[in-house]
């Protein structure tokens, strides 16, 4: 994103949409994050468990909608809040869209400080997998 | 299994001792490709060199990754649990090559009933700060525990 950019109140976010979620990126995640519960990477212990099998972590969704705000600002801007709810289940071949909308602005000195309700859907339109807000600066 | 949130109260409050956490490139990129994000700033040097950061930066949730020191007497079942929610707050950015103090405690619990059963909620916080003892950056994580099962996920 480039350098001035503002936003008013009401304002949509650029959503980002991710390639469907692999077993191969669970496992990936479960290494890179230290996180190795099985139910993310063992079919039969998640099917034990009564999942119906193998579920996304939740802080990978949470990591998609990261990456939204900051694909949003790039190095224009700085993330100074986020805090994401977990409400449903995300599993492998699940394509998951990330979404926002301002729902305050600060003038400062330096550019915005911009407060944004926050989402992840399965497809557009359907439930949420997980919300929150975040809030973060952008510089003039 | 009758654990109770009375077997939790008494270690409200305590912090783990913090833990050194070394951020190295290599593990910046496998998260980054992990997660599928192909921000140049968390994986060319180049480019993170020329940005106002100087170093390969971590993406946001990156701190998931380390290690926050063992809270003492803390046994949390290994099933069961459901991660409600995560909240961060960014005081720093974290850069590779940092050496970061990290820390965590269980900060408050309590016990509800619902259609579901019976439910624990644990509140445990995160405080990440650097070897100048800035504050890094602070997180809280809700954690719900249901002792007489159903399916768990995090």
């Amino acid at each position: 994103m480039t350098k001035g950019m503002r936003f008013g109140v009401g304002d949509r976010l650029a959503p980002l949409t991710k390639p469907p979620v692999t077993r191969t990126q669970l496992v990936m995640y479960a290494g890179a994050s230290g996180d190795f519960n099985p139910i993310h990477t063992v079919e039969s212990f998640a099917q034990e468990a009564g999942l119906g099998g193998v579920i996304a972590h939740g802080m990978l969704t949470m990591a998609f909608v990261g990456q939204m705000l900051t694909d949003l600002f790039g190095e224009s801007g700085e993330l100074s809040t986020f805090g994401i709810r977990f409400i449903d289940m995300v599993r492998p071949d699940d394509i998951i869209t990330c979404e926002g909308v301002v729902t305050e602005v600060e003038e400062a000195a330096n550019g915005q400080i911009v407060t944004c309700d926050v989402w992840a859907t399965k497809a557009p339109g359907d439930v949420k997998v997980v919300q929150g807000t975040a809030r973060f600066s952008i510089f003039a | 299994m009758g654990v109770d949130m009375h077997d939790f109260l008494p270690l409200v409050g305590v912090w783990s001792e913090p833990v050194k956490n070394e951020v190295e490139k290599g593990a910046i990129r496998k998260f980054a490709q992990a997660i599928g994000d192909d921000n140049p700033l968390y994986s060319n040097e180049e480019a993170a060199k020329k940005s106002r950061y100087g170093r390969l930066v971590a993406p946001p949730t990156f701190s998931r990754t380390f290690d926050y020191g063992r809270i003492p007497n803390l046994v949390l079942p290994t099933a069961g649990l459901i991660h409600g929610e995560q909240s961060y707050v960014f005081h720093r950015p974290i850069l590779a090559g940092d050496g970061l103090y990290a820390s965590q405690a269980l900060v408050d619990v309590k016990e509800r009933s619902g259609k579901l059963g019976r439910m624990i909620i644990l509140l445990f916080s995160y405080k990440v700060e650097n070897e100048a003892g800035d504050l890094v950056q602070t997180a809280t994580s809700t954690i719900i525990y249901r002792p007489e099962g159903g399916n768990s996920h995090d």
